[in-house]
C-alpha cells in the first residue's frame, strides 16, 4: 500500500495558497466583467484520508480530494449564488453567468451587499491551525486496529463494534471580495473515533467516543479512544425504568454544548429578523442564569473553530454574546445586521470558540446539589422549537438518587421551555468537553418533565 | 407500469453523452481504467460518473431575494476485495484524474496489477419517471412570479399570518456507473421540491407551520394544479392550529397516527434496522431475526423503488441494479432486508437495488426509498374512537433512531389529545420514544386509508443524505412514551 496519492497533500502549501488566491481573483474579475457591481467568492480545496478497521480488520480506506467555489454577485441591490465542483476556466466563466442570471430576477433589497470596507480583517493573525500528519494507510490502519482492540479488551460485555476509525485532513480556504479583500487560511483536522457495543440479556447498547484536533499531538490515546467507547458502552447496560415525574436535570458536556447551541440560535440573526426566536428584542434582557457568560474566543491558537475573519471579510473579535445572563450581542452577519439596524458582529458563518464561563465545580458536588434526578448523556431528536423555546427530546442517562449515581437508564424523554431550563441553570461542571466549536461542562438546570 | 413498460435503453447512451468529453474519454479508456481495477484479489469494483445540477429560488418578508444555482460533477472510484473497499473520487471528469483515483482505490490490493480490458454492456431497466428536466422546465421569471402568487395567497387567508417562506428546489442528475464486469447502466433523475413556511402570531404568541411536496418530475405540477395553493393553505392551517395548542401529557399512553407522512414512524422503528449491512455486522436489533415475528400480525411493510414519480423512486439505483420491491415484513414476520452489491455478496444473496450514495463523494450503502405500511381494514374514525385517553398525531418535524439498541424518537409539529373516544384540543409539539421491536409489536389497529406521503423526506446515514418516501395508513400504538410537559392523562 501507498500513502496519501494526492496533487494538494504533495503540494507545498504556499504554491496551493498562491494558486487557489489566484482562481479567486480570477474569477472576481470575470464577474465585474459580466457586469456585477459587487461580488464574493469562497473557494476551497481539501484532501486527506479516512481509514477505517472493524473487528481486527480494515474495512475502508477513502481519499478525500475537495475542490470547488462559491460566488455572491449584487448587481445594485439584487444579488445571485452560485457554486461548483469544477474550476476549469469553462466552468468559471459559466458559474459566473448562472449566478448573474440569478440576480436577474431576484428582487431588490437595500440590505444586500458586501460588509463595508472598513470592516475588512486587517493584519491577519496566524492561528497556529495548520499542523499536517505524516499518516499513510498501513499506519492508520494500525492506529484504528489498536484503537477498536482496547475497546474489545476493556470488558468481556463487548460483543461487538461498529469499527474504528482514523481521519487526517487539511486544506485552504480562501475568501476575496470586490473590495479587494483576498485571503488564504490553512488548516488541518486530525480525528480518531471508535463505536463499542455491550451486550446483556436485554440486548445492545452501542456507545462512541472519539478525539479531534488541529495537532496530531494534541490527540488522545487511541487505547484511551477505545476504552472509553467501552466503558461508556457498558455503563448502558443494565436501564432500568423511572417514574415520570419533575426532576432536576444534569447534562454531561456533550449534550450541554448542544442545549447551549440553541441559546445562541436563539440570538442569531436570522431566526431574529424573521421573528423565529423566543428572544425577539432580548439585548440587555436577562435570558440565563446570572452565573454564566457565553463568551467567544476566535484567535485561540489551534482552536476548532478559530478564524480571523468571518464568512463577510469581517474582523473576528472576542466578545461575549451573554454576559451575567443578560444578552450583549446578538449573533449577526452583515446580511442580517443590516436587517435589523445593527451592526454585524463578525459571525458570517457562526460563531468561532465558544466558551460556557462560570464558577466551575466537580461534578460529584453538581450530583449532589441535584440529590434524585437524570444525569442525560445522550439525546436524540429535533424537539426545539425556538419560535416558542418549546423543547422536548429523547434522552438517555444516569439515574442519581441520594446524590450518587444509581442506575443507566434509557429511552425517556425530557422537556421544558428553554427559557426556564438557562435561567434555571444551577451550576456549571469543571468536566469541560474541548472537543467542539461551543466548550461546556456539565450543565445542572432546574426541573424538566422526564418521561417514560 | 403495467403492460407499457418503458426501458431506459437510451439512458446509458445519453449518460455517456454528458459525462465523458469525447475528446478524451471513450470506452478504449474507461475499459483499460477497468482492467487496471481488477487486480488480484480484487473482487468487484466500479466507476460512477455523476452531473448534478441545482436551481433554488427563495422568498421571505414578500419578496424573492435568493436565488442559487449548483453544478457538481465528478467521478467515485470503488474496489472490493471481501470485506474491505478502497475509494477515492476526482471533482471533475479528465483521465489524469481518473486515473489517480484508480490506483488510490486499488491500492486496498494486496498483490498484483489488473491487466487486459473489458467489453462494456449496456444493460437496460423498466424506467420510474419521465426524463424531465425540472431546472429547463419553466422560465426563471415563471418561478419568481409562482413564489409571489403564494406569498400573498398565504397571506390573504388569514390576518394572523405574520410571515411567510416560499422554496421551490429543483434537481436534475444524470449518472453513469461501469464495473469491473464490463456492465454499464446509466440514469437521469429529476426531482421538484415546493415549501412554505408560515408564522402566525396572536397576543403576542407565535407559530410556525410547514407543508411542501414534489417528486421525481418537473415544474409542471406547481403550474397546471393547485399543489401550491394546497401546501399554503396546509401551512396557514397548521400554524392557526398551534397557535391554540396546549401543553402535551408526559408518560406512557396509546398513540393514533395520522395516514400519510407519519410513515416517518416506520422508517425509524423498523425501516433502518433492516438494512443489510447492520444485519451484516449485528448490529441491528433485528439481526438474525429472519422468519421470525417482529411486528403484530397487523404489519406488512414494503420497500418499493418502483413507484412512479416518487421522491424516493429509482429505475436504477446508485450500483446500476434496477430499483424493486421489497417486502421486509409481512404480517409481522421478517421476511427481507434491503441490500446493496456489496453487503449482499457478503451476505451469499442478490442485491435489491437499495445501493444508494449522496454523490460521486460518498461510498454506496444500503439505504431505504420508499417504505410504507400496508393498510388494513379499520376505518380510521374507529380507531379514534377506540382510545379513551391518548394523543393522535398527524405530523412530523423528523425521526431518528439507534438501530443497535432499537430505540427510536419522532417529534410532532401537529397532534391532538384524544378524549373519550374524540379529538380533543391541539398540543405543543413534544417527542415521543419507543423500542422499534416493542413497538411494533404494540400497533393494535391499521386502517383502511392508506396514504403516501406528499414527497418531503430526506433520510441521513453516516453523513449522507438521500430522498426518501414513506406512508401508512392511520394504526394505533397501544403504549408508547410521549414527551410533554403536562400531566399524563389518568387512565
Amino acid at each position: 500500500m501507498k500513502p496519501i496519492a494526492s496533487r494538494s497533500t504533495a503540494a507545498d502549501p504556499s504554491v496551493l495558497d498562491a494558486s487557489l488566491k489566484g482562481m479567486v481573483a480570477r474569477i472576481l474579475d470575470e464577474a465585474r466583467r459580466q457586469g456585477a457591481t459587487a461580488a464574493e467568492v469562497a473557494a476551497g480545496e481539501g484532501s486527506g484520508l479516512v481509514v477505517s478497521v472493524r473487528k481486527g480488520e480494515l474495512e475502508t480506506v477513502e481519499f478525500i480530494n475537495d475542490r470547488g467555489f462559491g460566488i455572491t454577485v449584487y448587481v445594485g441591490a439584487r444579488k445571485g449564488n452560485a457554486s461548483t465542483s469544477d474550476t476549469d476556466p469553462e466552468a468559471i466563466r459559466e458559474t459566473v453567468r448562472a449566478a448573474l442570471n440569478i440576480a436577474k430576477y431576484t428582487e431588490e433589497d437595500a440590505c444586500n451587499g458586501l460588509a463595508d470596507a472598513a470592516l475588512m480583517a486587517q493584519g491577519i493573525p496566524d492561528l497556529d491551525l495548520h499542523h499536517p500528519w505524516d499518516m499513510d494507510v498501513p499506519r492508520a490502519t494500525e492506529r484504528a486496529l489498536e484503537t477498536e482492540a482496547a475497546g474489545f479488551a476493556y470488558d468481556d460485555r463487548i460483543v461487538n463494534s461498529e469499527g474504528a476509525r482514523v481521519a487526517t485532513s487539511r486544506g485552504c480556504h480562501v475568501y476575496g471580495n470586490s473590495h479587494g479583500f483576498l485571503e488564504a487560511s490553512w488548516g488541518t483536522r486530525h480525528s480518531t473515533s471508535c463505536q463499542m457495543i455491550a451486550a446483556d440479556a436485554n440486548g445492545m447498547q452501542p456507545e462512541n467516543w472519539y478525539t479531534v484536533s488541529r495537532d496530531p499531538a494534541d490527540l488522545e490515546d487511541p487505547v484511551e479512544v477505545g476504552r472509553e467507547a467501552a466503558r461508556r458502552a457498558v455503563g448502558r447496560l443494565g436501564c432500568r425504568p423511572i417514574k415520570t415525574g419533575s426532576y432536576p436535570v444534569l447534562f454531561a458536556p456533550p449534550v450541554a454544548a448542544g442545549l447551549v447551541s440553541h441559546l445562541l440560535s436563539a440570538i442569531g440573526g436570522r431566526a431574529l429578523y424573521r421573528r423565529e426566536t423566543y428572544l425577539l428584542d432580548s439585548i440587555g434582557r436577562q435570558v440565563a442564569t446570572r452565573d454564566i457568560t457565553l463568551r467567544e474566543e476566535p484567535h485561540r491558537p489551534k482552536g476548532l473553530a478559530s478564524a480571523a475573519h468571518d464568512g463577510d471579510g469581517v474582523t473576528t473579535r472576542p466578545k461575549a454574546f451573554v454576559e451575567d445572563g443578560v444578552v450583549a450581542s446578538y449573533v449577526l452577519d452583515t446580511y442580517s445586521a443590516r436587517r435589523l439596524g445593527l451592526a454585524t458582529t463578525g459571525n458570517a458563518g457562526g460563531y468561532f470558540n465558544l466558551d460556557v464561563v462560570a464558577d466551575t465545580r466537580p461534578v460529584e458536588h453538581l450530583m449532589r446539589d441535584m440529590g434524585t434526578g437524570l444525569l442525560v448523556t445522550s439525546l436524540m431528536g429535533q424537539g426545539v422549537s425556538l419560535v416558542t423555546g418549546d423543547y422536548s427530546r429523547g434522552a438517555g442517562g444516569v439515574w442519581v438518587a441520594g446524590g450518587e449515581p444509581s442506575h443507566p437508564v434509557d429511552e425517556v424523554t425530557i422537556a421544558a421551555n428553554l427559557d426556564d431550563v438557562y435561567k434555571g441553570i444551577a451550576g456549571c461542571g469543571d468536566d469541560i468537553d474541548r472537543r467542539g466549536n461551543i466548550q461546556t461542562g456539565s450543565l445542572l438546570v432546574g426541573e424538566m418533565t422526564v418521561a417514560n | 407500469m403495467g403492460d407499457s413498460a418503458v426501458t431506459n435503453t437510451d439512458m446509458v447512451v445519453s449518460a455517456r453523452r454528458a459525462l465523458w468529453d469525447p475528446d478524451e474519454i471513450g470506452e478504449p479508456e474507461i475499459s483499460g481504467l477497468l482492467g487496471r481495477l481488477s487486480a488480484k484479489d480484487i473482487d468487484t469494483g466500479d466507476l460512477y460518473f455523476q452531473l448534478a445540477r441545482h436551481e433554488s429560488w427563495s422568498l421571505e418578508d414578500g419578496k424573492v431575494k435568493n436565488g442559487a444555482f449548483t453544478t457538481d460533477r465528478g467521478v467515485g472510484v470503488r474496489a472490493i476485495s471481501g470485506e474491505k473497499t478502497g475509494f477515492a473520487y476526482a471533482d471533475n471528469i479528465a483521465l489524469p484524474a481518473l486515473r489517480e483515483a484508480t490506483e488510490a482505490a486499488r491500492s486496498i490490493a494486496r498483490m498484483g496489477y489488473g491487466s487486459g480490458s473489458r467489453v462494456l454492456t449496456g444493460t437496460t431497466a423498466t424506467v420510474r419517471y419521465a426524463d424531465v428536466d425540472p431546472i429547463a422546465s419553466a422560465r426563471e421569471d415563471a418561478k419568481v412570479a409562482l413564489l409571489r402568487r403564494i406569498d400573498a395567497f398565504a397571506r390573504g387567508l388569514d390576518p394572523q399570518v405574520s410571515e411567510v417562506v416560499v422554496r421551490v428546489s429543483l434537481d436534475c442528475e444524470t449518472n453513469l456507473v461501469v464495473t469491473t464486469d464490463g456492465s454499464m447502466s446509466g440514469d437521469k433523475r429529476p426531482m421538484a421540491r415546493f415549501d412554505v413556511m408560515v408564522l402566525a402570531e396572536r397576543n403576542g404568541r407565535r407559530e410556525r407551520g410547514v407543508s411542501g411536496g414534489g417528486g421525481r418530475f418537473d415544474t409542471g405540477w406547481l403550474f397546471d394544479t393547485d399543489a401550491a395553493e394546497q401546501h399554503a393553505r396546509e401551512a396557514v392551517r397548521m400554524a392557526l392550529v398551534n397557535l391554540d395548542a396546549v401543553d402535551a401529557p408526559a408518560g406512557a399512553m396509546p398513540l393514533v397516527l395520522g395516514h400519510g407522512w407519519p410513515g416517518v414512524l416506520l422508517h425509524e422503528a423498523v425501516g433502518h434496522g433492516l438494512e443489510g449491512d447492520f444485519n451484516r455486522k449485528e448490529t441491528s436489533a433485528f439481526a438474525g431475526r429472519m422468519g421470525q415475528p417482529v411486528a403484530s400480525k397487523l404489519c406488512t411493510v414494503i420497500d418499493d423503488a418502483t413507484l412512479a414519480d416518487r421522491r424516493g423512486s429509482l429505475t436504477v439505483d446508485d450500483e446500476g441494479t434496477p430499483g424493486e420491491r421489497t417486502t421486509l415484513i409481512e404480517n409481522g414476520v421478517l421476511v427481507g432486508y434491503m441490500q446493496d452489491k456489496h453487503n449482499a455478496r457478503l451476505m451469499g444473496t442478490e442485491s435489491t437495488g437499495n445501493g444508494r450514495r449522496q454523490s460521486y463523494a460518498h461510498l454506496p450503502m444500503p439505504r431505504m426509498t420508499n417504505t410504507f405500511l400496508s393498510p388494513g381494514s379499520s376505518e380510521p374514525e374507529e380507531i379514534i374512537a377506540s382510545v379513551d385517553k391518548g394523543v393522535y398525531a398527524v405530523s412530523f418535524g423528523g425521526g431518528q433512531v439507534d438501530i443497535t439498541s432499537g430505540k427510536f424518537v419522532f417529534s410532532a409539529t401537529e397532534a391532538y389529545l384524544i378524549e373519550g373516544g374524540r379529538i380533543g384540543p391541539a398540543i405543543r409539539g413534544a417527542t415521543l420514544i419507543g423500542n422499534g421491536p416493542e413497538v411494533m409489536q404494540r400497533v393494535s389497529m391499521v386502517g383502511n386509508d392508506f396514504q403516501l406521503d406528499t414527497g418531503v423526506g430526506i433520510c441521513g446515514k453516516d453523513g449522507q443524505t438521500v430522498p426518501v418516501g414513506v406512508g401508512q395508513p392511520t394504526l394505533k400504538i397501544d403504549e408508547i412514551t410521549v414527551g410533554g410537559t403536562g400531566q399524563a392523562p389518568a387512565s
